[in-house]
C-alpha cells in the first residue's frame, strides 16, 4: 500500500515558516542526506516533506558583528572553501563529513536538526560556543549550542520551528578538529573533539562527539587549560606533557560513552585523551607560530 | 505528483511520483535510464552519483521533488554524437572496469574532477573518490584512468 504524503515546496522563509506552522509533521528537506535514508529504508514514513531547498535566506552566509551567520542549508562543501580562514574548526569538521556527494548537499541545519551525537559539526560549534537561530511564525530565538542537544537525536526545536542559522564567533585563535573512525571518508564518528583556542581572552572552548547521549563540552579541561597554559611564553615546547596529559584525561572524564556497535566505552574514553591532548598540541604549535 | 527535470538536455516528465521516491527512482525506473545504479541507497557506496545542476550528488539521497525544474546529467549525457567522452575512454584503455557496477558513478565523479582541476594530485584523486566504493579493482586502475583522463584535459588546455 503506497501511503500518501505531502510533498511542500516553499519559495521563502516566510512561507516555509507559515506551512511548517500549518503542518507541524512536515519534515524538513534540505540536503536530504539523513531523511532520505530513513525514506530509503522504510524507516519514516512522515505526512509531508517541506523541502528547504528553494529558501533563498537559508542558503547564504555573512560576517556580522564578529560573528557569521551560517544559514542552514549552506552545504558542507562551501564552508570547506569559503571558510576556512574565520570558522577552521568547523571547516576541519566539514572536511571530514561523508564525502564529496554528501559534502555537496549536506549542511549544518540538517545536523542540528537530526541532533545525532555523532554529528560532525556540533563540537566545533560547541568548542567555540556558536548559538542556534531557530524560527516559526511565532518568531525568531536564538538558542546557546550547550542549551540546544536534549538527548539522543532530540533538540530543543519545536514542532513549528525551523533551524534557520547558526551564529558562530569568528576564530580568535587556533582551532583544531579531530574524529575516530575505520577510515577518512563516510564514518559515523566512534568518537570526535573539536578545540578552539582563543588568545585574547585567554579561554579554550572544547565539544565531544559520539562519546554521550548528546554532544558534551569538556568544562573542568576548558577551565584547567585555560589556568595552566603559558599564554605569556607562547613557544611549542612550552606545553608540558603534564599540561597536555590531564587536559586528555579532564576531557575524558566528561565524556558519557556507551558500548554499541561503533566502539566501546572504555575504547572511546581513552581515544578522547589521546584526541584532546593531540589537537592541544597542534593549536598550542599555531599559537607559537603566530 | 508529477516531476518535470531537464535531464541530459531534455525536458523529461514523470507521472505518479510518490513524494517520498528518489531521484534515483525516477531516473531508473520512470524515465529510463539505468546508467546510475541503485546499490546502498543510502549515500555510502556513490554508484548513483549524477551531476544535479552541475554538482555531483548521490541520485539515491536527493528526493525527486527536489529535482523538479532542475537540470541533471547523468552518465549517459556525458558520451557525444563523435563518441564516449575522454573520461569513459581513459576507464576503458587502463582496464578500469571490471564487474562494471561502480563504473558510472565513478564516471561522473571522475568527470567532475577532471574538469574541475585537470592537475590533480593523487591524494587529491583520492579524495575525490572518496564517496565511490568498487569491490572489483583495488582501484589502481581507476587512479590509472583518472590519470590519463587528467593529462588528456591538462594537455588540451595548455
Amino acid at each position: 500500500m503506497v501511503v500518501s504524503m505531502d510533498f511542500l515546496r516553499p519559495a521563502s522563509l516566510a512561507e516555509a515558516l507559515e506551512l511548517k506552522a500549518a503542518n507541524p509533521d512536515a519534515v524538513p528537506i534540505a540536503g536530504g542526506t539523513d531523511v532520505m535514508v530513513e525514506l530509503n529504508f522504510d524507516k519514516r514514513r512522515p505526512a509531508a516533506l517541506l523541502d528547504l531547498g528553494r529558501v533563498p535566506e537559508l542558503a547564504t552566509w555573512r560576517a556580522e558583528n564578529g560573528r557569521v551567520r551560517l544559514g542552514a542549508t549552506v552545504p558542507y562543501t562551501r564552508i570547506v572553501d569559503e571558510l576556512g580562514d574565520v570558522l577552521p574548526g568547523l571547516a576541519m569538521a566539514a572536511r571530514t563529513v561523508g564525502s564529496p556527494q554528501i559534502r555537496n548537499r549536506a549542511g549544518v541545519g540538517g545536523n542540528l536538526g537530526s541532533a545525532s551525537p555523532a554529528g560532525d559539526a556540533h563540537p566545533p560549534l560547541l568548542a567555540t560556543g556558536a548559538d542556534v537561530e531557530v524560527a516559526s511564525t511565532r518568531g525568531t530565538r536564538t538558542v546557546p549550542i550547550g542549551e540546544f542537544f536534549l538527548g539522543p537525536k532530540r533538540s530543543a526545536l519545536a514542532a513549528d520551528e525551523l533551524v534557520t542559522a547558526v551564529l558562530v564567533p569568528v576564530a580568535a585563535g587556533p582551532q583544531q578538529f579531530a574524529k575516530v573512525g575505520t577510515r577518512n571518508a563516510m564514518v559515523i564518528a566512534v568518537c570526535s573533539f573539536g578545540l578552539a583556542l582563543d588568545t585574547t581572552r585567554r579561554t579554550v572552548g572544547t565539544g565531544i562527539g559520539s562519546a554521550g547521549p548528546v554532544p558534551l563540552r569538556a568544562a573542568a579541561a576548558e577551565d584547567f587549560a585555560a589556568e595552566v597554559l603559558p599564554w605569556d611564553e607562547p613557544a611549542a615546547n612550552t606545553l608540558t606533557d603534564d599540561t597536555a596529559k590531564e587536559f586528555g584525561e579532564l576531557v575524558a572524564a566528561a565524556a558519557r560513552p556507551i558500548d554499541d556497535v561503533r566502539g566501546s566505552a572504555a575504547y572511546r574514553r581513552h581515544a578522547l585523551a589521546v584526541l584532546a591532548r593531540r589537537t592541544l598540541r597542534w593549536a598550542w604549535q599555531d599559537v607559537s607560530g603566530r | 505528483m508529477r516531476v518535470t527535470i531537464e535531464v541530459n538536455g531534455e525536458r523529461r516528465t514523470a507521472d505518479d511520483v510518490w513524494p517520498g521516491e528518489s531521484l534515483l527512482y525516477v531516473l531508473r525506473e520512470r524515465l529510463g535510464l539505468p546508467g546510475a545504479k541503485n546499490a546502498c541507497e543510502q549515500g555510502e557506496c556513490g554508484s548513483c552519483t549524477v551531476y544535479l545542476d552541475d554538482t555531483p550528488v548521490c541520485a539515491c539521497l536527493v528526493a525527486a521533488g527536489q529535482a523538479e525544474g532542475r537540470s541533471v546529467r547523468t552518465v549517459e549525457g556525458l558520451a557525444g554524437g563523435d563518441g564516449l567522452d575522454p573520461v569513459q575512454e581513459a576507464f576503458v584503455a587502463t582496464g578500469a572496469v571490471q564487474c562494471g557496477f561502480c563504473t558510472p558513478g565513478l564516471i561522473v565523479a571522475a568527470h567532475e574532477l577532471v574538469h574541475r582541476d585537470p592537475g590533480a594530485t593523487d591524494a587529491e584523486i583520492r579524495e575525490a573518490l572518496a564517496g565511490n566504493l568498487c569491490r572489483c579493482t583495488g582501484y589502481e586502475k581507476i587512479l590509472d584512468a583518472v590519470r590519463l583522463a587528467a593529462a588528456k584535459k591538462a594537455g588540451e588546455r595548455a
